[in-house]
């Protein structure tokens, strides 16, 4: 009975259970540290077998619709509502079960990191309580099927995130980045809602599926169009709105800058929903598409070339991050692109698209365990000077273990995640445009270079007299640190696995706008 | 015209604090800035959702005619909830940082760059 009611209710639970997690925080922090410590992990871990069960649900049965407030689950028109879904409706199929999926496997890693790094710091069940709500707003975006409920939890996922940054005041700089993350955020934010506004002016519906249904792509639909993707691609990092990044991850307490990627992707989710579910063909997808991919390889080149010089650690990894964001934009772009032509989209755009797709959860993992590792050395040392900083080799073993796997994963080097998704891209890419595959080599080559120069900086040369105390870092940021590193080994070995249970799906439910409106609308 | 009215103002307020936040290099007057985009979101809401002659959705001792479905009013106080909440963390930002830096002016206000 009771899992009977678990298993009808897990979009809905997949939501409440961290929220509830989320304002409970301070309340049994008053019990004590161990007492909040013991239910912030119970809370990720529920939250992350729902995720689980979820996502089984959806690759098995197809896309799971839940309706809030009705009679049944799967009641999505009510009968007296004249044909219109006029409540909120999750609507969940495999992309965005991908995305919850490696949502709240980053999202463990980083609670399980965050026991050790946060166990320093005053205001802890703030702490706890704000990261829990940054992963509500994060699984929202990606759960819901309704445009104003996305717009919400947009705002969730901003004020969380930014509070989080501001989190450790640090004599003001980290208020200063968090200050820049929020403006910003709130500005997209407003934009997005503008352009939802706009689209019920003239479709009298938020719900996604109703509006793909019946979009025309009216010049007022292109002007939504814009602000849409100007916002969510600010949001995601994207060059040219991507000075906001490194402030922001170089300033948020390390393990919450692992989370903002994360973040950061949901809002990629949110640029490829709207192009692809929302307007579909309706759109002029070539020109659109191209618009993506410039946009990528801008990311790739721009982020790389200016992450080389950087001599702050995490800040270096924030541009590699814009870097990497590229490469998901070129993939998913480059399908898009072809959208309109099956053949060339079964030859190699559907291939494209998934390079792009996989690269997402692939790039949550070995990011965040990239910055956990510096967050890690931050922790022991004290900065993150590369400068200052030599000869933790000899100290920091497992750290340097770990910053390998992250290092070689991103930089493309098999036999690591990065391998696999930046090699799909690579040959679908190339089928389209030669010169846009050289350049994303080029870039995984710049990568390479400049995380070789960070790992000799940081673990090479003598053991350094100032860091002669520096032991290795607590046993629970290793934990949360293998995790994640273990499941870059794993998507590195068994990539033809993961691309077949979780990518294709989720690549064929992007492409498939009709089935989108069907699992809401039912039939036709 | 005189129908588009409301929507014109709207998107000018959005313009319009736009351009504060542009122009302006104090942060409290870029914050103010951000509001009037607020502001200007919030009036095109409402003022989709104006239907003449329409009447409330309010069963109790309704009169005759077409009731207004109230979905632009519902977004529209969900947002200025949202709005309240964002401004206050952005002005308590500000004030951390006039704290600790003396000022609150965005050119000196500068610490993080490269």
């Amino acid at each position: 009975m009771m899992q009977e009611i678990i298993l009808q209710n897990l979009p809905a639970l997949l939501l409440a259970v961290p929220m509830l997690g989320a304002f409970a925080t301070p309340l049994i922090g008053r019990a004590g540290g161990g007492a909040r410590n013991l239910w912030t992990v119970a809370v990720m871990l529920a939250t992350l077998a729902i995720a689980i069960v979820l996502t089984a649900q959806v690759l098995s049965s197809g896309t799971v619709v839940y309706t809030f407030g009705a009679g049944a689950a799967d009641l999505t028109v009510p009968a007296d509502s004249g044909g219109i879904p006029v409540r909120i409706i999750f609507t969940v199929d495999a992309m965005g079960a991908f995305m919850t999926l490696s949502a709240s496997i980053v999202g463990l890693g980083v609670m399980l990191y965050s026991l050790s790094s946060a166990s320093r710091s005053t205001g802890q069940n703030g702490y706890y309580a704000l990261l829990l709500l940054l992963v509500v707003g994060i699984l929202g975006m990606v759960c819901t099927g309704d445009m104003f409920n996305f717009f919400v939890f947009l705002e969730i996922n901003s004020l969380a995130g930014a509070a989080l940054v501001a989190y450790r005041v640090d004599k003001g700089v980290a208020v200063e980045g968090g200050l820049k993350y929020a403006v910003l955020s709130t500005l997209g934010g407003l934009l997005v809602l503008f352009a939802i506004a706009l689209l019920y002016g003239q479709y009298d519906a938020l719900n996604i599926a109703v509006l793909a249904s019946r979009i025309q792509f009216t010049p007022l639909d292109q002007i939504a169009l814009v602000m849409l993707l100007v916002a969510l691609a600010m949001k995601a990092g994207a060059v040219p709105m991507h000075f906001w990044t490194p402030d922001a991850y170089s300033m948020a307490p390390s393990a919450i800058t692992a989370l903002l990627v994360v973040a950061s992707q949901a809002s990629l989710y949110g640029v490829f929903r709207v192009v692809f579910t929302l307007y579909g063909l309706t759109l002029n997808y070539v020109t659109i598409g191209w618009i993506i991919i410039i946009l990528g390889v801008l990311s790739m080149f721009v982020g790389v070339t200016m992450a080389i010089p950087q001599k702050d650690v995490k800040r270096l990894m924030a541009y590699h991050a814009v870097s990497q964001t590229g490469y998901m934009l070129l993939g998913v772009g480059v399908g898009l692109a072809v959208l309109g032509n099956p053949q060339l989209l079964d030859s190699y755009g559907v291939i494209a698209m998934e390079g792009g797709i996989f690269h997402i959860i692939n790039h949550a993992m070995y990011k965040g365990l990239l910055f956990l590792t510096a967050g890690a050395i931050f922790y022991r040392t004290g900065t993150r000077n590369l400068n200052q900083l030599g000869g933790l080799g000899h100290s920091m073993k497992w750290t340097m273990v770990f910053f390998i796997i992250g290092a070689l994963a991103i930089a493309g080097i098999p036999p690591f995640n990065g391998f696999a998704s930046k090699l799909m891209i690579y040959e679908s890419v190339f089928l389209f445009n030669p010169l846009l595959a050289i350049i994303a080599m080029v870039v995984s080559i710049l990568t390479l270079a400049s995380f070789v120069k960070v790992f000799h900086s940081i673990f090479m040369g003598p053991r350094l007299p100032e860091y002669a105390e520096v032991r290795e870092a607590p046993t629970p940021m290793l934990i949360g640190m293998g995790l994640l590193s273990l499941l870059v080994v794993l998507f590195g070995i068994f990539p033809q696995e993961v691309v077949d249970i979780l990518i294709t799906p989720a690549a064929s439910a992007l492409i498939d706008q009709g089935g989108y409106i069907a699992s809401v609308l039912g039939g036709a | 015209m005189f129908f588009n009215l409301p929507f014109i103002v709207a998107a000018l307020l959005v313009i319009l604090g736009i351009i504060t936040m542009l122009i302006k290099r104090n942060l409290i007057k870029m914050i103010m800035g951000l509001s009037l985009v607020e502001a200007g979101v919030n009036l095109l809401l409402v003022s989709l959702g104006y239907r003449a002659g329409g009447i409330a959705p309010i069963f109790t001792n309704a009169p005759a005619g077409v009731m207004v479905m109230p979905t632009v009013q519902a977004m529209t106080l969900t947002n200025i909830v949202i709005g309240i909440a964002t401004t206050a963390l952005l002005l308590s930002f500000v004030m951390v940082i006039y704290r600790m830096y003396g000022t609150a002016n965005a050119n000196k206000v500068r610490k993080l760059r490269g």
